[in-house]
């Protein structure tokens, strides 16, 4: 969607939950978090749960979202978003909760919280960002780093002999979480299928099932240090060969 | 013994850990997260067959971590919420009470102190005063009270959640396994029919009655300066609710040379010793702190003045020593520490280490 500037300039128009006083956002350039914050955006206003829900975000790059949306926010500490907003649900199933965090955050520091969230089949939406590294610290070996890659903890690459293969996060909740549940891995590389993914799964929430987990594949060229081209090859191909894209839960349809 | 009941005042004969849950219902709290640990396992039991009587919810969490961040949750969501822990949980829970340190979230920690360092015992200690005082990466912002009896971890509790909620500083209420474990009767009762007030809850995210504006919560800040500031600004509000909630107990101390002073459970023992050494014509006097964040140090000045001698007796290696000691900086005042970490301490073991002195 675009609109029509001052000028004959066109630009994006800017999802309404979004807080205006906060843009341009602080991301780097070429940071996929900003795309997966618009599909975010736009999945927010097109249900209409502004008003309705809180949302919390991690440590890491994540929480430079802290003030990103015109909606109730937290920002906690690194892991321990899925608990914060478990238990706003808990004590309030009426919120509508969000968790916004890294690969770090998700499948780390925090995965005993993300592991037993998805036993419990927690009515929360966690969406995480891959970006196969820690950005924010300067670029370390993630969960999510592919074999061989270089980070600045593994700077002759990867050794999975060492250091073991890459989180696929999204099967491991797939795999504990009961009936209800929804997830999804999708990539910024493909923003009307995320936007897809995390509207249904916040739907999934509204409608009380379970819980809803997006995975979403995104890039980080400042730590990479790539340029566009490779940043986009590096998504497109070498992630989505070892994290496969697509809806790996979906709750059943209810009888009518 | 008939149901027990808060419909009017009733006298029990009940655990530490039942009486917690008696009065968290009392304190009308809506909601307890926790994590299986010994001593303080029977207030999740007592909480959970409570629950559905009194129409209340409980989460069983993964971890102490997990425990510690629900509560944030819940209280940020506008819940009156809990937790109950101990020593090694303890340990674990201080990074979500930093956190509501720095974002003043009101929420309520129940610590039933066992053995230290370590998994040590799960029986009893007070070895969880420096942690509970001053844990996590912060400046103790935050209120805890020191019980000794059953009575005082029922009025406590309810007193727990309301400081919380008036000054949006984390609370804890700091007892041990023998206070947790044994059984001693007391009065429980509705504190509203008492003239207590009850602080009510309040959204601090979500859906608020008025709706109309956004809040941006935060722990994270870009530079010093700007820390500095927040830092400050809790620090004099921290400052300001200290002077009304500081409570202490002194007894006989004007004409005293020497003080007994203790804190907690053991300060049953030192009222005993100090009751006895009286009666045989010493002049001894009792002070305890109730409150040991924030210590009543102005209080114990002046408590002091006339004695020469302070025996402080702790079931710790010198953690209630370092807070006196800290409090009466620049006084003359001989401090005569008996040192007991882990184990119990009795009215005939602090009577000999008065002869002792």
């Amino acid at each position: 969607m675009q609109e029509l500037k001052e000028n004959m300039v066109f630009q994006p128009a800017m999802p309404k939950s979004w807080n205006e006083e906060t843009k341009p956002h602080k991301f780097c350039p070429g940071c996929g978090h900003g795309i997966i914050l618009k599909m975010l955006g736009e999945a927010i206003d097109e249900l209409g749960i502004q008003e309705k829900m809180i949302f919390g975000c991690d440590i890491g790059c994540s929480l430079l979202a802290w003030d990103f949306f015109k909606v109730d926010s937290v920002q906690t500490h690194h892991g321990r978003t899925t608990p914060v907003v478990t238990g706003m649900k808990r004590a309030h199933p009426e919120l509508i909760c969000v968790a916004y965090m890294g690969d770090g955050g998700g499948y780390a520091i925090g995965s005993q919280h993300l592991f037993n969230a998805a036993v419990r089949n927690e009515r929360v939406t966690i969406i995480l960002c891959n970006n196969c590294n820690y950005g924010m610290t300067g670029g370390q070996m993630a969960p999510t780093t592919l074999p061989g890659m270089k980070t600045e903890t593994t700077p002759y690459g990867r050794d999975v002999e060492l250091t073991g293969y890459p989180t696929k996060g999204s099967e491991m909740v797939a795999a504990v979480a009961p009936e209800g549940a929804y997830v999804a891995r999708g990539t910024v590389a493909n923003p009307r299928q995320l936007k897809g993914f995390i509207k249904k799964a916040l739907q999934n929430q509204i409608d009380g099932n379970g819980i809803s987990f997006v995975e979403c594949l995104s890039g980080c060229p400042t730590n990479w240090r790539t340029n566009a081209k490779q940043t986009w090859e590096f998504i497109e191909k070498e992630m989505t060969a070892y994290f496969k894209l697509g809806e790996l839960r979906v709750p059943q349809a209810k009888e009518v | 013994m008939g149901e027990v009941s808060l419909s009017s005042e009733q006298r029990v004969f009940m655990t530490g850990n039942e009486t917690v849950a008696w009065a968290a219902i009392a304190a009308k709290a809506d909601i307890m997260y926790g994590y299986p640990i010994t001593p303080q396992n029977e207030i999740m039991h007592y909480w959970t067959r409570l629950m559905p009587k009194y129409g209340k919810k409980f989460l069983q969490t993964e971890d102490e971590i997990s425990a510690g961040f629900t509560l944030a949750g819940g209280v940020i969501s506008g819940a009156k919420a809990f937790t109950a822990t101990a020593g090694p949980g303890n340990v674990l829970m201080q990074e979500s009470a930093s956190m509501a340190e720095m974002m003043r979230l009101p929420a309520v920690y129940i610590i039933q102190q066992r053995g230290g360092p370590s998994t040590a015992t799960v029986i009893y200690s007070q070895q969880e005063t420096t942690i509970t005082t001053f844990g996590g990466n912060g400046e103790g912002h935050r209120i805890v009270f020191s019980t000794s009896t059953h009575q005082e971890l029922f009025d406590y509790t309810i007193k727990a959640f309301n400081s919380a909620w008036a000054y949006r500083f984390p609370t804890f209420v700091l007892g041990d396994g023998y206070q947790a474990k044994m059984r001693e009767p007391l009065t429980i009762y509705d504190p509203e029919q008492r003239g207590i007030n009850l602080v009510k809850p309040e959204p601090i995210l979500g859906i608020r009655p008025n709706g109309s504006k956004f809040t941006h919560l935060r722990n994270t800040y870009n530079t010093e300066e700007e820390l500095y500031k927040v830092v400050m600004a809790n620090q004099a509000e921290w400052e300001e609710m200290a002077k009304k909630v500081v409570e202490w107990d002194s007894r006989d101390c004007e004409q005293a040379d020497v003080i007994i002073l203790t804190h907690g459970v053991v300060s049953r023992a030192a009222l005993g010793a100090c009751q006895q050494l009286r009666e045989q014509g010493h002049k001894v006097g009792y002070f305890r702190p109730i409150t040991l964040r924030p210590f009543p140090g102005e209080q114990l000045k002046a408590a002091i003045k006339q004695a020469k001698k302070i025996l402080i007796a702790e079931s710790s290696y010198g953690q209630l020593v370092k807070l006196v000691e800290n409090a009466l900086y620049g006084s003359t005042v001989e401090i005569v520490p008996m040192l007991r970490p882990g184990l119990g301490i009795t009215t005939e073991e602090i009577v000999d280490e008065y002869n002792k002195l």
